[in-house]
């Protein structure tokens, strides 16, 4: 269960912390080309991760405080406050904006411990266990392309699909978040390398198109 | 590169997964009553199949779940995917190779 203290000012802990990408973010500003493919860390969001079978009544509970959990590979529920990503059977990770976080005066990680009570399951705060890049653009998917087996096209995956998978030889998350936009949740410890991976991916866009 | 069908997520390349070596080993009924050798056996002793293999693998950057497949050592053409508990399906035996292609399952059962 997760325990989260609530420290006296919130204030000094934002202030403290350093999310896993910020020593790049002026590589991701200087390496994004305008009007083609921009890449961004959105960091610190809040993560919770999620183990229940979504048909038992604690299911059920948690599901009402996510609104919803995804039945299958690659769907998404959830509304303005929170987004659930389907990771297997019967595990989920919610992610919503930092400001939803316990710590922060938010009641999402909470709520969901609440939600489970004593039933079997886990509810557990992974905030700090993944970061959150953005990537978007009309070239973003050829990027992504150079190191992910996915089918990317359109056709096959639509905005609003999110799926784990590989992507540069490290796993992560790859949630599209609409036609030309992505955001990929890599692992903290993998977020330097992927950072580097797609900023080297993206920097032949930067220069003129060769017929 | 093997492109393997996970029930849970469709067709995803090898490096997904993780093998989990032959399927459908049994957990001795009562560990304490086997010789040393026999637990040996079942520790450590597995088929060496040449042929249609049944084994586990898991998808391991992908929904983290297990299950089994059957497999062609030879060819690796993938015959089946199936659950873990469920048992081998009794197919294509007869259009194997008929000389000692094929295993029962597992050693304990
Ligand atoms: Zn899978």
């Amino acid at each position: 269960m997760a325990e989260t203290a609530t420290p006296a000012n919130p204030e000094t802990l934002r202030a403290a912390r350093r999310s896993p990408a910020s020593h790049l973010a002026p590589t991701f500003e200087s390496g994004s080309v305008a009007g083609t493919v921009a890449l961004k860390e959105i960091p610190f969001q809040t993560m919770v991760g999620i183990r229940v079978d979504r048909n038992s009544d604690a299911g059920a509970r948690l599901a009402s405080v996510t609104g919803g959990l995804p039945v299958a590979c690659g769907e998404i529920s959830g509304d303005e406050r929170a987004t659930t990503l389907w990771l297997g059977p019967d595990e989920f990770l919610v992610v919503a904006p930092e400001s939803a976080h316990d710590s922060l005066g938010g009641d999402l990680v909470r709520a969901l411990v609440e939600a489970l009570g004593d039933d079997p399951g886990q509810v557990v705060d992974l905030s700090a266990n993944r970061t959150t890049f953005e990537l978007s653009g009309i070239r973003a998917r050829d990027v992504l392309e150079k190191g992910c087996s996915l089918d990317l096209h359109p056709r096959a995956f639509r905005a609003g699909t999110a799926l784990a998978t590989e992507i540069g030889n490290i796993p992560a998350m790859l949630f599209k978040t609409g036609e030309d936009s992505f955001r990929i949740f890599p692992r903290a410890s993998f977020a330097d390398f992927l950072g580097r991976w797609l900023l080297d991916s993206m920097r032949e866009y930067a220069s003129p198109e060769v017929p | 590169m093997l492109l393997i069908s996970c029930p849970n997520c469709g067709p995803r390349d090898e490096t997904e997964f993780h093998y989990g070596g032959q399927a459908h080993v049994a957990y001795p009924e009562n560990p304490d009553a086997l010789t040393d050798r026999q637990w040996a056996e079942y520790l450590f002793y597995r088929d060496n199949t040449k042929g249609a293999f049944a084994e586990r693998w898991v998808h391991s950057t992908g929904c983290r779940q297990w299950f089994n497949m059957l497999r062609d050592t030879v060819s690796y053409d993938i015959q089946a995917i199936y659950k873990m508990g469920q048992p081998r399906p009794d197919m294509e035996r007869a259009d194997v190779n008929t000389s000692a292609a094929t295993t029962p399952e597992g050693a304990t059962k």
